[in-house]
């Protein structure tokens, strides 16, 4: 797992150098090869071409994946975006033929939808931060040449293996009011009396802490099983960004008679921007994604404060069965990640890293 | 890995104080990341009574131990274990292979203009699933059926009649579709995760088989694909835990009870109305044993094949 996200996070880097080198060695491919070898394909056939002999050599490789993916994703995108302009809804199938923007209308005007997009948003800056603060407070902790560095980033990264059903299964445990390990050991220090009490005049009146069920807690409650799941991901990254920065800045520091703290403030963690912002990205998206822990956690309706639009537009479309609105809602989760990903992949692009 | 000779970090950080510090912090995180995991051990082990009773991260006392809790999770999630597997490990195969020749047709071969193909491909990484839902189950259940149903029926009409029906409540057929989807949404990652390492992959050796007059499908045969083997493995365990962990699709594309996979069974299971923590719990445990199983043991290797880098 380790290796993958490690891969998966260097991909960035080495695109930017391989592409140039392709383009180059492209050019020189096609004089070579030419010259030599590619005159058995005849070269009268490679200039007869309306489009590029590569083009057309790699197409069978890369063009039927390409569709079969591009329908699932681009194509099904279109799809939601056309229904999200009809009335579809109820068992029947759906009508094409009133095309107007009603669904989005009523979407401004759904109090249910705010408020899922304003969890949307809580979710996804707060977990994001939290987890890249931890996740680069973990990688330091393990860059110091530790012993047994191995066991400890397999143990730290071991519940991102683990599926949002099954780690939400064991949260809810930890959670629960009356047995649950987090209450059992607050009561162990006798905290649960003053915290109960901390949050009485928010309108709380109960004996124990109820988690999730409690609007002031349940999407802090999410927030921090998420944090559990996935800090070990930005610690990986951070890991990998501690490990490519050269020896002589720390010596140089060290030099300058920099404390170890003041090391970390002001010469590495700035260096590790291109690792924060990739990390960022990803978490940003699975915080999108969290529809899988909190539909196991509560079902598809978790009560307002712990709505995302994810379990919305789920319940919208497949309890109330209104699926043009669902798409509607779907089309703004979607747009919510492009804005995410879109200047990400448009600055590595005017990079040249794509 | 990664080599900072020099002896300052040490003289740096070997004071001893903060060297025991700072094991303690590792150890405070190694608590914190299992304690959930850990709970969730003892507590399948536990008796009703013993669960109310004990400290959830406290191993069962003698009274309390039972091996009833675990029984139950098991019938309860083994249908769902066989169709995860059934559904999962097809999708992966499929994922990574077109994944591999993906990216070789958009990696070693340049043309002009690949570079929107592979934006295109990166950013279907990250789209939010929600986005496809509707149309999933519209072409499942409505698109396809209707056009399968149309050719067999025009095709093979003579033996059919015209009246043959596409079995979309076979709950095989339920799980060879998200198995199909599966793996079209997980070409965009496999893609990516490819293309990096054929981009590592020295660039005069395919150079030279291609001014030996090799085709670009020998090349990918007898050139790229045994080099690619280390990647296949990394490719198949992430895409499968992938996979395998996915709820949302199986929500949507399954609805014959005989043919749930494993999440979806641990969901009802957790979802119930009588929250029985020792059944959850060693659902828990049931259900992740297949990730988890792939994590240790490849997790071993990875560390293995990092350190001879």
């Amino acid at each position: 797992m380790r290796e993958i996200l490690s891969r998966l996070l260097a991909t960035g880097g080495r695109l930017r150098s391989a592409v140039s080198r392709d383009e180059s060695d492209g050019d020189q491919l096609a004089t070579d090869g030419g010259a030599t070898v590619k005159t058995t394909r005849g070269d009268s056939l490679r200039n007869s071409l309306p489009v590029e002999w590569e083009l057309v050599e790699s197409a069978p490789f890369w063009l039927p994946p390409v569709l079969f993916a591009g329908f699932f994703v681009y194509g099904a995108i279109a799809w939601n975006f056309l229904l999200s302009l009809t009335d579809y809804n109820g068992l029947g199938g759906a009508q094409y033929e009133t095309f107007d923007l009603s669904m989005y209308s009523r979407m401004l005007n759904d109090g249910a939808f705010w408020q899922a997009a304003q969890n949307t948003v809580v979710l996804l800056v707060v977990f994001t931060v939290l987890c890249l603060a931890l996740g680069l407070f973990v990688a330091i902790l393990i860059d110091q040449q530790i012993r047994f560095e191995n066991t400890f980033r397999t143990i730290y990264l071991l519940p991102m293996s683990l599926s949002f059903v099954v780690t939400a299964t064991m949260w809810a445990w930890v959670y629960n009011a009356r047995n649950g390990v987090l209450n059992q050991l607050l009561r162990v220090f006798n905290l649960e009396g003053a915290i109960v009490g901390l949050l009485r005049p928010a309108g709380v009146n109960a004996e124990v802490i109820q988690w999730l069920s409690w609007n002031t807690t349940a999407l802090a409650a999410v927030i921090f099983a998420l944090i559990w799941q996935f800090s070990g991901y930005a610690m990986v990254v951070f890991l990998a960004g501690l490990r490519a920065i050269p020896t002589e800045h720390y010596e140089a520091a060290r030099v300058d008679g920099a404390s170890t703290v003041r090391l970390y403030a002001r010469v590495i963690i700035p260096q590790l921007r291109a690792s924060a912002v990739s990390a960022s990205v990803v978490l940003m998206v699975f915080a999108l994604k969290a529809f899988d822990f909190i539909y196991a956690l509560r079902g598809s309706q978790p009560g307002a404060n712990m709505d995302i639009l994810a379990t919305m537009m789920y319940r919208v479309a497949f309890d109330s069965l209104q699926w043009a609105y669902g798409s509607a809602v779907a089309i703004v989760l979607f747009a919510l990640a492009l804005l995410v990903i879109g200047p990400y992949l448009y600055s590595e692009y005017r990079r040249g890293e794509l | 890995m990664s080599i900072r000779g020099g002896n300052f970090i040490d003289e740096l950080r070997s004071t001893e104080n903060s060297r025991i510090g700072l094991y303690a912090l590792l150890l405070a995180g190694i608590a914190f990341y299992l304690f959930p995991v850990e709970t969730a051990v003892m507590t399948m082990f536990k008796t009703e009574s013993a669960f109310a009773r004990t400290l959830p991260f406290a191993p069962p006392g003698a009274d309390g131990f039972t091996l009833d809790a675990l029984s139950t999770a098991w019938n309860t999630l083994r249908p769902g274990l066989i169709n995860s597997l059934l559904m999962a490990i097809p999708a992966t195969i499929m994922s990574a292979l077109l994944g591999s020749l993906t990216a070789y047709g958009l990696t070693t071969i340049s043309w002009r203009g690949q570079v929107g193909v592979v934006v295109l491909i990166i950013a279907g990484i990250f789209i939010p699933y929600q986005a496809v839902l509707v149309p999933l189950s519209q072409f499942w259940f409505r698109v396809f059926p209707g056009l399968a149903e149309g050719f067999i029926n025009t095709l093979f009409g003579f033996i059919t009649g015209g009246s043959w029906q596409y079995p979309s409540r076979n709950g095989y057929v339920q799980l060879l579709q998200l198995s199909v989807t599966h793996a079209a949404y997980g070409i965009p990652i496999c893609t990516l995760l490819f293309r990096s390492y054929y981009q590592s992959i020295s660039e005069e050796m395919i150079e030279a088989a291609r001014l030996d007059g090799a085709s670009a499908f020998s090349i990918y045969r007898n050139i790229i694909l045994p080099l690619s083997l280390p990647m296949f493995a990394v490719t198949l365990i992430y895409q499968f835990t992938q996979v395998y962990n996915d709820l949302l699709f199986a929500l949507v594309l399954i609805n014959e009870p005989a043919s749930q996979v494993a999440t979806q069974r641990l969901a009802a299971l957790t979802g119930g109305v009588v929250q029985s923590f020792n059944t959850t719990m060693a659902g828990a445990i049931v259900a992740a044993l297949p990730t988890l199983l792939v994590y240790i043991v490849f997790g071993e290797q990875f560390a293995k094949g990092v350190a001879g880098e």
